[in-house]
């Protein structure tokens, strides 16, 4: 049809035509999100309602924004807020500075900072970028609180998500381990089931060949496994 | 002419007139609006998009929340600029889009010998702003007044896309020109009803539309031409947004870019009504019920927006034209084909007429016109290959 073909593909692509939008409604309709998304940070709590942040600063250390600031406390023998010996005592994240990747997440050694799939949220002024501990911390069914200026609108497929890069691989993102729980419950969820394979099948837990990742790090003589491919 | 007049000017004719002229602004605006709106919306529906939904149901108001938003900004003046031209070229591309729908018939009761006469006030009058008797050579006049809108404002603006802007447009308004008249001429011919509009549409009743009686070519040389004239795409190469940026209306802001906005989306509706008028028998169609001209109205209206749904759906379907493609196009096929076909309604008239055998007339025609089309070609040819040798030893 030459140039009068194209006059038809456009013609069909109308609605009354039986053509498709293509467009998403965006506020109205959300996709879902993808598995590991980064959003914005919760501070975790064990089952028993304690919090899990130790105040070790590993993740102020390894910010590469320099959003996080972290204060950490001896906790008192009376009441005290984590199990250790200390606390965060102050825990601040700016949200004007975060890139969201997951740094802080990987440094944890209590999985007590992880990230939720929320990330739709417009503050007005710089004091509400600022998320301290009375934000971050999880509330008592161990959900993230909701901020005045927060999209919330498909909350329930965002809020459970609230560690999921955590259970996808652990520990420090040995790919072996995947499916094998190695992390500690939550409050409000309880110990959290793996997540499914990285090609979508269901991962058969099979045991690692070596008895802990430990030995892969000291690597005494174990030249011919393949998790030592990069030494020399 | 306007039986408004027969009886001399009083205070009542003019301020029938007066009243005619305010409609006339009144509808032309409010279809311009509604135009952008559908345009905007038809477009998206075709490109798997939703277009404007949020001002009011189906973002019918956008339109109006952009003009709101125009009207309130800052109007720049470019340094550079040619202050008094920068500030007049809007309302040179403004005035022919308005001029030139006074001359469309937009209903009448032309049945039973009626002549499309209405009665307003106590007046005799036809269903159009006005009739003047060269008719249809105002709206040639106008689309060239057309033309020194936008070159003036590229030219004024002081600045270099602007300018080259200016510099396409003027050469291709004026290449189609030519088509263009060419294929009014062809009309006029037909209806053999001379230049006044009204008379062009009264002799279209009874479904002798000029679409068919000058044969179907005219229509479609008149219909990309006007595109061309319009500066729509396929042919917007003024604008030509990877190119020129926005073209002649780049440095233009606020009220003074609106007015080019405006007279951008009021020139297609004024030229589908032209289009009506000539080739689709203007407010002619069937009236089973009620009063006739009112049918007439209804009749008119569906041939336009048809006619704009093809406007839009062109803009929605082809790419933009090379400038060596458009000028191509209009120098070499459409001037030709329409002197042609200019050629062969004129034979068959005269034929007609003085009783020659139209067997004759046609073949005299067809030889005449192959003898033309060779020669043509041969000479297009020849530059072709003149200009390769150039490029060669160049």
């Amino acid at each position: 049809m030459g140039y009068l073909g194209g006059f038809l593909v456009s013609f069909r692509q109308q609605r009354l035509a039986g053509g498709k939008v293509l467009t998403n409604e965006y506020p109205k309709q959300k996709r879902p999100k993808p598995e590991r998304l980064h959003g914005r940070h919760v501070l975790n709590r064990y089952e028993d309602g304690m919090e899990k942040c130790i105040g070790c600063e590993l993740c102020a250390g390894v910010c590469p924004a320099r959003c996080i600031y972290v204060r950490g406390a001896d906790n008192p023998a009376d009441d005290p807020v984590s199990p250790g010996e200390r606390y965060g005592y102050v825990y601040e994240i700016n949200y004007l500075r975060c890139i969201h990747c997951d740094l802080c997440v990987e440094a944890c050694p209590t999985e007590a900072i992880t990230e939720s799939k929320l990330f739709e949220f417009s503050f007005t002024n710089r004091a509400d970028a600022i998320y301290t501990k009375a934000e971050l911390v999880v509330d008592d069914e161990g959900k993230p609180q909701q901020m005045p200026w927060e999209d919330w609108s498909d909350e329930a497929t965002a809020l459970p998500h609230t560690s999921a890069w955590v259970r996808a691989t652990a520990p420090s993102g040995n790919a072996a381990y995947e499916g094998r729980v190695g992390w500690s419950g939550e409050l409000g969820f309880g110990v959290r089931a793996p997540e499914r394979g990285q090609d979508g099948e269901d991962p058969v837990p099979a045991a690692p060949e070596d008895t802990g990742a430990h030995g892969h790090d000291d690597d005494h003589g174990h030249d011919d496994h393949d998790h030592g491919s990069g030494h020399h | 002419m306007d039986p408004l007049f027969n009886d001399g000017v009083d205070l009542a004719v003019v301020l029938i007139v007066v009243f005619k002229t305010v409609a006339v602004f009144a509808f032309l605006l409010v279809c311009t609006m509604l135009m952008i709106w559908f345009e905007r919306k038809l477009i998206s529906d075709m490109q798997n998009r939703i277009g404007p939904n949020r001002a009011g149901p189906w973002g019918i108001g956008q339109t109006m929340a952009d003009g709101v938003k125009l009207f309130f900004k800052e109007g720049l003046l470019p340094d550079r600029s040619d202050r008094t031209i920068f500030r007049l070229a809007p309302y040179l591309a403004m005035v022919p889009a308005f001029v030139t729908f006074a001359i469309v018939p937009i209903g009448g009761d032309f049945s039973r010998g009626n002549n499309g006469i209405i009665s307003l006030f106590g007046h005799d009058t036809f269903l159009q702003l006005a009739d003047p008797p060269v008719g249809i050579l105002v709206a040639l006049a106008c689309s060239s007044i057309a033309v020194y809108g936008v070159m003036l404002a590229g030219w004024s603006s002081g600045s270099k896309y602007p300018l080259l802007g200016a510099v396409r447009a003027s050469g291709q308004m004026v290449s189609y020109e030519a088509a263009l008249g060419l294929s009014v001429v062809t009309v006029v011919l037909a209806t053999g009803a001379g230049l006044s509009t009204h008379a062009i549409v009264a002799a279209q009743m009874a479904d002798k539309w000029t679409l068919l009686t000058s044969g179907v070519v005219p229509f479609g040389i008149f219909f990309l031409a006007a595109t061309a004239e319009l500066e729509r795409p396929p042919f917007d190469l003024l604008e030509a947004e990877q190119e020129l940026v926005a073209g002649f209306n780049t440095e233009y802001a606020g009220i003074r870019f609106a007015l080019f906005y405006i007279a951008g989306f009021m020139n297609p509706i004024t030229m589908s009504a032209l289009i009506t008028t000539l080739f689709l028998g203007g407010p002619s169609g069937p009236a089973p019920i009620g009063p006739v001209w009112m049918w007439s109205l209804v009749w008119w209206f569906l041939k336009v927006i048809a006619l704009l749904f093809v406007f839009v759906w062109m803009r929605a379907t082809l790419p933009r034209f090379r400038y060596d493609q458009l000028m191509d196009l209009g120098w070499k096929v459409l001037i030709p084909l329409s002197l042609a076909w200019l050629l062969i309604v004129a034979a068959l008239r005269v034929g007609t007429d003085e009783g020659w055998n139209m067997f004759v007339v046609l073949g005299v025609c067809t030889v005449v016109l192959l003898a033309c089309g060779g020669m043509l070609s041969l000479a297009s040819r020849m530059g072709a290959e003149r200009r390769q040798l150039g490029e060669l030893e160049g």
